[in-house]
């Protein structure tokens, strides 16, 4: 039988019963769908990551302290110094030292109320940086200054506010040029810092930024922080690779702090992580998220072929009569198996290719409806297409192969 | 052309069941048919008429014996190639019509020609010219549009007469053609049976009305298997060949 004839009669078999039809392809819809819309929230996740931590600075080292690795108590003397941890000096250290480090900024942070007027922020992170900061970590100033080596080195009394804190303090008057109560010690405003966003779980624009001296000197931290004495959190090192490859310079920070620390670089008590480092982990982790979500997508569009099969199953049974009769005017088992097995792939391709449309539909709907960013992968329309005509395939052969091997006898007398 | 034979069958026998429990539905049946022969076939149920006739359609295989159809041995022959068969040699008239629904009257009276594959020559045109052509010998020129539940169940009978010749068939089975039909009904069916077989068609029809029977040129009554009785009907002009085959087995 010609294939164009084959496909007419599966398709009129499909039309008689529209409804029915269509509840089949349900299953593969959205299957199909579902799939499209998972991966692309899940690459739109991973895009917005991976921007977001781009954006915190292009060529960042992070240099942080390896807390398995360092004991308690610590000054140097008590431990020979090799538990000591990452000290404020070191990263001056590092941006004499190294070749291909362009700036250097540490971080101390604390926790205070900030007062301004009625206005009282309960627990505002103050984070004590360097003047580098805005540089290394590619933030824009707004209004006024940020702190300069002088005031850091003399622990001017100075802050630089978030986007946000600036805005819950003062609402729409000028910041710059007040002075702000933080934890009992008046800080004067300097600067305001250009809105940033949310980087990973951090909100860069509801902190307080003042010079790492301050923070040694007034908010001695915690308690946990109060023991470390000059210790710092982080110590982040802006590089240019283009002279000097990004190894070389891990090599030389890593030789540079083992040497400073007396340790050796297989107890290291601090690690380097660089931004690709980062962005790695992320994707990875984004990368098993949308592995997942894709195989319950997977998993519906299985549930979708079974629907196929049932129903095939039970069109088989209805039209056995029918059947009977194509076999009686000649129809071979080939014949019938082709026919049923085209029902069954018109069914799942038609289901795929609406869930297709309902997939990249959907996505764009999240988008723009749902505020999730969603980024549709050709790849898994492609991925979901042929897994629908595949699985109208799979779950058509048993019931097309039942029709196929009816006696046609049998067939004929069925009521 | 008309001395062909169109059956042949040689100790036919079917076996259903296994082990113990065994039914000879058919027990060494030798038969002949000719070309052009109206043969009207009898009994009553369990006496193998339908097992016969489902070997004859070559809808299933005989256990034991011989069957050639038109010169063709059909005893060895796979599925698909009996299905040529039956799509090629064979056309079935079957008690309850067996349109198919929601199919109009040209649709399912071209069913047939989808399944040949010895017709590639014809256009689709052609094709379609033909089954009018079979329709208006059925005379439902006018219903060719009609689904089945428009039609009556003479018309739906007629339907199936006109896809049953579709294919130029040597040998037209009737399996109680006017079972499910009113007296008025059914004498229009036999005399379009008439008609098919006075331009030369073989029909074997199987029917349990004598009346109906009476239409037929020979009638073979089955009783438990194997043939009780095969008589020319009195009342018509015995087949020259049958009238021959009749004095061989006299002398």
């Amino acid at each position: 039988m010609h294939p164009s004839k084959v496909i007419q009669i599966a398709w009129k078999g499909l039309a008689k019963n529209k409804l029915r039809s269509l509840l089949t392809m349900l299953g593969v819809i959205i299957g199909v769908a579902a799939v499209i819309i998972m991966v692309s929230i899940s690459a739109g996740t991973e895009k917005t990551i991976e921007e977001q931590i781009t954006s915190l600075g292009s060529n960042l080292i992070f240099i942080s302290q390896n807390f398995t690795r360092m004991g308690f108590g610590g000054g140097p003397g008590e431990r020979g110094g090799e538990t000591g941890g990452l000290v404020f000096d070191d990263a001056f250290a590092i941006a004499d030292q190294v070749e291909g480090v362009t700036g250097v900024a540490v971080e101390q942070q604390s926790a205070e109320t900030v007062e301004f007027g009625d206005v009282s922020l309960d627990s505002v992170e103050i984070l004590g940086t360097t003047p580098d900061f805005p540089a290394v970590r590619d933030m824009t100033i707004a209004e006024g200054r940020y702190f300069t080596q002088q005031e850091d080195d003399r622990k001017q009394k100075v802050a630089v506010l978030g986007a946000s804190l600036a805005e819950e303090l003062f609402g729409d008057a000028t910041a710059v040029g007040q002075t702000v109560n933080v934890g009992g010690v008046k800080l004067a405003v300097i600067g305001v810092l250009a809105e940033r966003g949310m980087v990973g779980n951090v909100d860069f624009d509801m902190r307080l930024y003042t010079p790492i001296s301050v923070v040694f000197q007034k908010f001695t931290p915690s308690m946990f922080a109060r023991i470390m004495g000059d210790r710092v959190r982080m110590i982040y090192a802006k590089v240019d690779t283009d002279q000097v490859p990004m190894e070389d310079i891990i090599l030389q920070i890593q030789l540079l702090l083992a040497k400073r620390h007396d340790v050796s670089l297989d107890a290291a008590d601090f690690s380097i992580t660089t931004q690709q480092d980062i962005i790695s982990t992320q994707e990875s982790t984004t990368a098993a998220f949308r592995d997942l979500l894709a195989w319950v997508a997977a998993v519906s569009l299985v549930v979708g072929g079974i629907g196929i099969m049932n129903i095939m199953l039970v069109s088989v049974t209805e039209r056995t009569r029918e059947i009977g009769l194509r076999q009686a005017v000649g129809a071979t088992p080939n014949d019938i198996r082709w026919q049923f097995l085209t029902e069954a792939l018109l069914l799942s391709l038609v289901g795929g290719l609406i869930g297709v449309l309902v997939g990249v539909g959907g996505a764009w709907l999240f988008g723009e409806l749902g505020g999730m960013r969603t980024v549709v992968v050709p790849t898994s329309i492609v991925l979901a297409f042929a897994s629908a005509a595949a699985v109208g395939i799979f779950f058509g052969f048993y019931p097309a192969n039942k029709a196929a091997q009816l006696d046609p006898i049998e067939a004929l007398r069925h009521e | 052309m008309a001395d062909q034979t169109i059956i042949h069958t040689e100790s036919l026998t079917k076996i259903y069941g296994m082990g113990e429990i065994q039914v000879k539905a058919l027990d060494g049946v030798d038969l002949e048919i000719r070309e052009n022969e109206f043969v009207a076939v009898m009994g009553p149920s369990g006496s193998g008429k339908s097992t016969l006739m489902n070997i004859l359609g070559c809808l299933d295989r005989p256990t034991e014996g011989r069957y050639i159809l038109a010169g063709e041995d059909i005893s060895g022959l796979s599925k698909s190639q009996l299905a040529r068969i039956r799509n090629q040699r064979i056309g079935f008239v079957f008690q309850s019509y067996n349109l198919l629904p929601n199919t109009t009257a040209l649709e399912n009276v071209m069913l047939p020609m989808i399944y040949n594959r010895n017709n590639g020559h014809q256009s689709a045109v052609e094709q379609k010219e033909k089954a009018l052509a079979m329709l208006e010998l059925v005379n439902l020129s006018d219903r060719i549009h009609h689904h089945p539940k428009e039609l009556s169940g003479g018309q739906m009978q007629r339907v199936a007469i006109a896809r049953a010749l579709i294919n130029d068939p040597v040998l037209i089975l009737a399996d109680e053609p006017t079972g499910n039909l009113d007296s008025k009904a059914g004498q229009e069916i036999m005399g379009l049976m008439r008609d098919l077989h006075s331009r030369g068609s073989t029909i074997v029809m199987v029917t349990h009305e004598n009346d109906i029977a009476a239409h037929a040129q020979r009638v073979i009554h089955f009783r438990d298997g194997h043939i009780e009785s095969d008589q020319l009907n009195g009342h018509k002009t015995p087949h020259p060949n049958l009238a021959q085959e009749a004095n061989d087995a006299s002398q």
